[in-house]
């Protein structure tokens, strides 16, 4: 219903903008040159007018009907649905709904029945109302606008407010779904911390959160809170991260210098591309291309030197990690060392220096700031990344400095935690949240520290 | 073989007499960028302790002759010269030639000033550090020293060889590249507009200079202001559209020219 009240006034809006068109050449007989802002700019003023106001009428509506109607429900059923706690009110609310208007009920009975029947009129009735109200101000700022319309009318002014207002509009919605991630993270996570001791997370040493609840009779349901201590998870993510760089920064670097000081124009046509589609490889590839490949090589080359390597080992996960970060490192440093000017190249080779001391003793230096934040957002994507270890790395949380071993990380326990079916509320489930709350701290702080470096290295050059 | 020994016959004159001898000869030199050509059979002398004023309108290929000297084409993959080229009688262009050493021995100062992103004193120790000229610290101090002193800008800087280059003004940014590339002691310097972003003031600095610097070194210099050429030049080669137009002592130039396109250039009338 309300879908077609949309199309309508999306309809209305195309009529709007042709009528304030003709409106305005009309006003001043068709010698356009004459009116302070463009026809068409009349046209958008008076579509604007005529559909925006209905359009954000039709937005807050929708997002507050539910609620509204919910509390109508629980409101007048209030004396059946006393006895009930909150997830029950909530169960019976979701049923009334799903047979009002379709959808998947848990179970029927006479009550919900009759909650289906209110849910519906009162609905309706809401329903009548945006329509009636949409129109209207539709009609009304279709009036008021067309009446503004003159050869001397700042049409143009008031486009270019009302577009600002939306491009900020657009933006705060992408902030304030951060901050909203952010405020349930760590909501979420100060309720784990309830449970267990922020010490204790922090600066444990042992992590087995699947056997949370082994206590028996007169301790079952206690939480052990020694169970949560995230250091090995930690520890395990910077050794794989620390395996990912150490193949990823120099194979990085070097490609992007062969890439943007050596390689013929075909060549680099050619290379680049080819070396970026290493980043369009899902995640999901490379894990299985770790676990399968990678990892069983490992092994076997471990066994002709008479080393033990596990199945899993840290190190096949953080050298498939590596190869997936190169294009990430190769075209951002190439990117900022194109951006080192050419003369200061000229400069060096009028000198007499070749081409590798002039990359070594002046290109690089330069470009140092900005191939030192993009190794740090590299660093800040390895940590973050999931799938590869989750199907190479393994899920043993050992505290281990040894690459051979299976180590597991902190994205690998996130997702382990979530799996299968939780209580949302238990410990188990919350310490992902506390875990989260930690990856995107540091991820976060890598960010900045990479952003504030480019941003220092921008000034030089300006 | 036998341009060798005339030039060496010539330079023992010039010791004795005025008449100064031929440091860089050009032979036919033809230049394409690409398909398309930019220059064309060009013979142009470079002599000794003179300066060599390239004047022309935009894209006579002045820049790229002056390039040809000391083989910055080189690094356009596109360019590709002919004719010959030499230095003391020796093809810089011969495949025994170590164009490393070409360009320390022919230096080259850029349009727009282009000091590194390093200290004062790194900037001018760049060249002798990538040639091994200094065999101790103090040497190379001493190098850097006399030349910030030749560049004229060692009296500004003194105090402050340790902060960045990049903090310089304009000029004395020039003045910082001139004493870079005097650092390797070269015998040539190439310099292409090398006042061209500079304010009068710094530019009357920097032309006094190159008339000082003419002592001890021969300088080929491409420009778009005739005054200059006229101020510092004694001879002066005019270029259009890739052709070398007439060349000849500043003076009869810029009074007395025999082509009518180097008179209407420098009276203003075209480029």
């Amino acid at each position: 219903m309300v879908g077609y009240l949309v199309v309508l006034l999306l309809v209305l809006a195309a009529a709007a903008y042709w009528i304030g068109r003709t409106r305005a050449i009309a006003s001043v007989n068709g010698d356009v040159a004459r009116l302070h802002s463009l026809p068409s700019q009349h046209g958008m003023f008076l579509a604007l007018f005529a559909a925006g106001p209905a359009l954000l009428a039709i937005l807050l509506w929708s997002l507050v009907t539910p609620g509204f109607e919910s509390s109508i429900i629980a409101d007048r059923f209030s004396s059946e649905l006393s006895g009930m706690g909150i997830p029950q009110v909530e169960a019976f609310i979701r049923d009334a709904r799903a047979m009002a208007f379709g959808g998947l009920v848990g179970f029927a009975d006479p009550t919900k029945e009759a909650a289906a029947a209110v849910y519906k009129s009162v609905h309706t009735t809401s329903t009548w109302i945006i329509w009636a109200v949409a129109l209207v101000l539709s009609a009304s700022g279709f009036y008021w606008a067309y009446s503004r319309i003159a050869q001397a009318y700042r049409a143009r002014h008031v486009v270019e407010r009302v577009l600002r207002a939306f491009l900020i509009a657009c933006s705060v919605v992408a902030i304030l779904t951060t901050i909203g991630i952010v405020l349930s993270l760590i909501f979420e996570s100060l309720r784990f911390f309830q449970q267990v001791p922020f010490y204790k997370f922090l600066f444990g040493t042992h992590w087995s959160p699947q056997s949370a609840f082994t206590g028996a009779g007169a301790e079952a349901g206690a939480v052990n809170q020694d169970i949560f201590g995230m250091v090995p998870l930690f520890a395990g993510t910077l050794l794989i991260t620390f395996i990912a760089m150490l193949v990823a920064a120099p194979i990085g670097l070097m490609a992007a210098i062969y890439l943007s000081d050596y390689a013929s124009k075909s060549v680099r046509a050619v290379a680049k591309p080819v070396l970026e589609i290493l980043a369009g490889i899902p995640t999901v590839v490379y894990g299985f291309f770790a676990a399968l490949t990678v990892a069983p090589y490992f092994r076997g080359i471990g066994e002709s030197l008479g080393l033990n390597v596990a199945s899993e080992s840290a190190l096949a996960a953080g050298v498939v990690m590596g190869i997936m970060i190169i294009p990430f490192v190769s075209s951002l440093s190439d990117d900022v060392i194109n951006a080192v000017p050419q003369s200061l190249r000229d400069g060096s080779a009028g000198l007499g220096a070749t081409k590798s001391e002039t990359i070594r003793k002046v290109v690089l230096p330069a470009a140092l700031p900005g191939i030192v934040s993009a190794m740090l957002l590299a660093v800040s994507r390895a940590i973050g990344e999931t799938m590869i270890v989750v199907m190479a790395a393994g899920l043993a949380a050992n505290l281990t400095a040894n690459p051979l071993e299976a180590v597991t990380t902190v994205t690998v326990q996130i997702v382990t935690l979530l799996v299968g079916d939780q209580e949302f509320d238990s410990a188990k489930t919350l310490a992902a949240f506390a875990l989260g709350l930690v990856l995107f701290c540091i991820t976060l702080t890598l960010n900045i520290v990479a952003l504030r470096v480019v941003q220092k290295y921008r000034e030089q050059y300006d | 073989m036998n341009i060798m020994t005339e030039a060496g016959v010539e330079q023992k004159l010039s010791s004795g007499t005025t008449a100064p001898s031929i440091k860089m000869k050009g032979e036919k030199v033809s230049v394409h960028y690409g398909e398309k050509r930019a220059l064309f059979d060009v013979d142009l002398d470079v002599r000794e302790n003179q300066v060599t004023a390239l004047i022309g309108p935009s894209g006579c290929g002045k820049s790229t002759f002056l390039r040809c000297l000391n083989r910055m084409n080189d690094t356009i993959d596109t360019a590709r010269v002919s004719g010959k080229i030499t230095l003391d009688g020796e093809d810089v262009y011969d495949p025994k030639i170590d164009v490393v050493e070409l360009r320390a021995r022919v230096g080259m100062v850029f349009q727009k000033p282009n000091p590194f992103p390093k200290s004062i004193y790194e900037n001018v120790a760049y060249g002798p550090r990538i040639h091994g000229l200094a065999r101790s610290k103090a040497e190379l101090d001493g190098i850097v020293e006399s030349s910030l002193k030749k560049a004229g800008l060692f009296n500004e800087v003194k105090d402050r060889l340790l902060e960045s280059g990049t903090g310089l003004s304009g000029g004395q940014q020039q003045r910082l590249c001139i004493a870079r590339a005097i650092a390797v002691s070269p015998e040539v310097i190439l310099m292409d507009e090398p006042c061209s972003a500079l304010d009068p003031i710094a530019t009357a600095r920097v032309e006094e200079l190159i008339d000082e610097l003419r002592q001890n070194y021969t300088i080929v210099i491409v420009t778009h202001s005739m005054q200059q050429a006229a101020r510092v030049s004694q001879r002066t080669a005019m270029f259009h559209l890739g052709y070398l137009v007439e060349e000849g002592a500043t003076d009869k130039m810029f009074t007395n020219p025999d082509d009518k396109r180097t008179q209407d250039y420098i009276t203003g009338r075209f480029g």
